[in-house]
């Protein structure tokens, strides 16, 4: 779309972040190279290759695992909760000292836009441990007894979607209970990560108490299989999660999982229509829609739904895709070429299962991994677009007729993790939220996050919870147990 | 008011002067049929207006798209000065203003119009002869609207007559909140009978009327009487023109065209003091009603001190450097 008035480029400086040619583990407070081979990482939005970083061999992982257990007997676990507290709001305050290098290197390694990096991932990164500092000294709060006791060695397994953001829903918790923790980024974004150890040293955390082993899957099996880890705490595919809660069965390990979704986002004749909209844009293509609680089924009553669809086609026509630093992008890169594959692969059977694609006129950058936002109507719910989860800037469009039908198709689903009702009935929200099975539902709004909320799925999203102070009890036992 | 099952059934209602656009034709065939059409216009959810304009607040325009906005808005200015202390020196004084904003730099553009109260109509009429530049005064006893109809309308003509071709007019926001929605359209479409060839912005007094749900029927209500612009506020009110009331009245001139083919235009009226506040407007329209309001014949700003702000950022895009107010003339 030509314009009067074109936003000229406004590209957020990568100069305030210097990134290592290569970076190794970071193992007991030091950085030590991997016996692995290292791998590249690259930037999603050029292809450029930003940094090579060591993969954790097995021998590595146990050296991790070590450093943790002995922080934890030594230092960590013994440490007064109040200094515990400490340790954790000098990180959260250096999050935020450090939040534009932070913003801009997440952008680079994940493709996402900074204006979300900067409004979104970070300051809640911080926000979480900020949250997780204040209970680190009143753990007997939490419900469990007085005294609940750490579960000492934590393996976490986080995702490329929120590198960062997901480091912090893991590592805070599991630092406040008083755990050291061993987690492994994902391949493709590891960067974040290993910014954040350069903070646990400069908030002179003690040595092992949080270890960072990089790698692929290799890498994180040897993590959630190590016989001396007490707590494996795992966000991604459901494909990967089951083979998790396989190899953690018949352990004493305690385990939760976080895994994907396909979430339904229920327009109702009385919704208020224009934030309704704005909450699809936001529910679909946060995040390029890489999001695991995205809401990518919208079930829009049949009486509106043309309007709905007009309304939001033309919303989604002024999203600016492009340059993940550009302050005014709205959509960035896809993060991967597998992952790109993946979307185009679904997008493309969904066509042939006869649903409607529909994808605004945008011009795509000629290098990176891109994919526009795009729309399927006429989907029915036999569709794979409609069950499977696309982990992309893709919606599909379902309609119902009455309330009883949304909430059956709502919950016709193998997930569960969230779910998003827009009316401007206050009874028929509460009504509807009670029946639905989901582990988060947002009324007119969307994608909304907070450190003090827990979130978590039913069936196959996965089950505990993060955040909160259900997100506590996730790395504690109590007098009992 | 009684509630009655079928609206036609009302006795007594009398038909309105001035059937709106279609399809919109029978909509204020009663009061009641008004009142379930204005009632069933989708909700506004406030925190979701608030979190959208924030979102678009965030919008970075610099250099060259910067210095466009600038231009564009100085040349969408109506220049106004609503005082009790007015004189025909006061106003002379602001269309020269109007007329050359900068006298330091010719390619400044000139405002869209000068607004005035109705008697002072004639010496800005007179002063703008031959530039081009709209003379808007306010009418229908301006700000309260605390009048008859009879003085309102006579306010109006005679606005007019001293040489006023655009007229801001209050609506009865008594009415309104009371829910007189059919008094409040028979007052507009009188006024614009009133108002002959001058073009007429209604002023909602959003201030007054409180919730975005209102905001989104007061809209409607004046679009359907034929109002050519919607205007946000007096300026006599605070809160003014806020961004999500603005959000919420762009979504009306939209959704409005969109039903009837008709363009509303939309101008937002006081609090708007700062270049930043002018270019989120700007980036407002750009993203919510599209390009077709990006000008001053379709969108305008209500605004004394905004200009000043605009023409010291104009001059720091040119020079490179900030001045001081001592380099913007006072009017």
């Amino acid at each position: 779309m030509t314009s009067l008035f074109e936003y000229a480029p406004a590209p957020e400086s990568r100069s305030i972040v210097s990134i290592a040619p290569s970076y190794g583990l970071f193992i007991d407070g030091e950085f030590v190279d991997g016996t692995g081979e290292s791998f590249k990482t690259v930037n999603p939005a050029t292809e450029e290759v930003l940094s090579e970083v060591s993969a954790a061999s097995e021998a590595d992982v146990d050296r991790a695992v070590r450093a943790a257990r002995k922080a934890f007997e030594k230092t960590w676990g013994p440490m007064r909760p109040a200094d515990r507290g400490k340790y954790l709001f000098r990180i959260a305050r250096l999050l935020q000292e450090r939040a534009r290098e932070f913003a801009v290197l997440e952008s680079l390694d994940n493709g996402k836009p900074i204006r979300e990096s900067r409004d979104v991932d970070v300051p809640l990164a911080a926000a979480h441990f900020f949250y997780y500092a204040g209970w680190a000294d009143k753990l007997d709060h939490v419900g469990l007894g007085t005294r609940p006791r750490p579960l000492g060695v934590a393996g976490q397994v986080i995702p490329w979607n929120f590198p960062l953001l997901m480091l912090a829903w893991k590592v805070a918790p599991a630092l406040a209970a008083g755990n050291t923790v061993v987690l492994k980024p994902a391949e493709t974004t590891p960067l974040s990560a290993l910014l954040f150890a350069e903070v646990c040293r400069q908030a002179d955390l003690p040595a092992g108490v949080v270890n960072i082993v990089t790698g692929a899957g290799d890498t994180g099996r040897a993590v959630v299989e190590h016989g001396d880890v007490d707590k494996v705490a795992f966000t991604g595919s459901t494909e990967v999660g089951r083979s998790i809660a396989r190899a953690v069965a018949g352990t004493a390990k305690k385990l939760t999982l976080e895994l994907g979704g396909k979430a339904a986002n229920i327009v109702f004749d009385d919704a208020p229509i224009d934030q309704a909209v704005e909450g699809i844009v936001q529910g679909i293509f946060f995040n390029q829609g890489h999001v695991c609680c995205a809401g990518s089924r919208l079930l829009v009553q049949e009486s509106i739904h043309d309007e709905v669809i007009a309304s939001l086609q033309r919303r989604i026509g002024t999203l600016r895709v492009g340059d993940p630093l550009d302050k005014n992008t709205d959509i960035g890169a896809i993060n991967s070429a597998e992952q790109l594959a993946r979307i185009r692969e679904l997008s493309d059977i969904g066509e042939a299962e006869g649903a409607n694609r529909w994808q605004p006129a945008c011009e795509l950058p000629d290098r990176g991994f891109w994919f526009p936002p795009t729309v399927f109507t006429d989907v029915s719910p036999a569709h794979r677009i409609a069950r499977d989860e696309v982990f992309g800037p893709v919606l599909s469009v379902l309609t119902f007729r009455t309330p009883d039908e949304a909430v059956a198709k709502a919950n016709n689903t193998t997930y569960g993790l969230s779910a998003g009702i827009w009316s401007e009935k206050g009874s028929r929200i509460l009504q509807i939220a009670n029946q639905l099975r989901a582990g988060v539902v947002w009324a007119n709004t969307f994608n909304k996050f907070d450190p003090t909320s827990p979130f978590g799925g039913y069936k196959q999203s996965g089950y505990g919870r993060e955040g909160g102070r259900h997100g506590l009890a996730a790395y504690l036992k109590g007098a009992d147990q | 008011m009684t509630h009655v099952l079928d609206p036609d059934a009302l006795p007594g209602a009398t038909p309105a002067v001035h059937a709106p656009l279609p399809p919109y034709d029978d909509v204020t065939r009663s009061d009641s049929a008004f009142r379930a059409f204005l009632h069933g216009l989708p909700g506004v959810d406030q925190v979701g207006a608030e979190a959208r304009v924030a979102q678009l607040g965030t919008r970075s325009i610099k250099t060259t798209s910067k210095a466009w906005a600038i231009d564009t808005a100085i040349s969408m200015v109506d220049l106004t000065t609503l005082e009790g202390a007015d004189t025909p020196g006061k106003v002379r004084s602001l269309a020269a203003k109007a007329k050359q904003p900068d006298p330091s730099d010719p390619t400044t553009p000139q405002v869209a119009a000068v607004c005035v109260y109705g008697d002072l109509a004639g010496v800005a009429r007179e002063a703008l002869v031959g530039t081009g530049i709209h003379v808007a005064a306010v009418a229908t006893a301006f700000p309260s609207g605390r009048a008859s109809r009879a003085v309102k309308i006579a306010d109006v003509r005679d606005a007019v007559e001293n040489g006023a071709d655009e007229i801001d007019m209050v609506i009865d926001r008594g009415a309104f909140l009371t829910g007189r929605y059919l008094d409040v359209y028979e007052e507009i479409v009188a006024v614009k009978e009133a108002c002959g060839e001058a073009h007429l912005k209604v002023i909602l007094e959003t201030g007054e009327l409180k919730t975005l749900d209102n905001v989104r029927r007061a809209s409607w209500i004046a679009m359907l009487a034929g109002g050519d612009f919607i205007k946000t506020s007096t300026g006599k009110v605070t809160p003014a023109a806020t961004l999500p009331v603005s959000l919420v009245m762009l979504e009306a001139v939209r959704d409005f065209r969109i039903a009837t083919g008709r363009q509303v235009g939309f101008k937002p009226a006081g609090g708007i003091k700062t270049t930043k506040d002018a270019v989120k407007h700007l980036v407002l329209i750009n993203e919510t009603v599209g390009p077709d309001w990006l000008d001053p014949d379709w969108f305008r700003f209500g605004a004394s001190s905004l200009l000043n702000d605009l023409l010291l950022q104009r001059q720091k895009l040119r020079t490179g450097h900030y001045s001081g107010p001592d380099y913007v003339t006072v009017d």
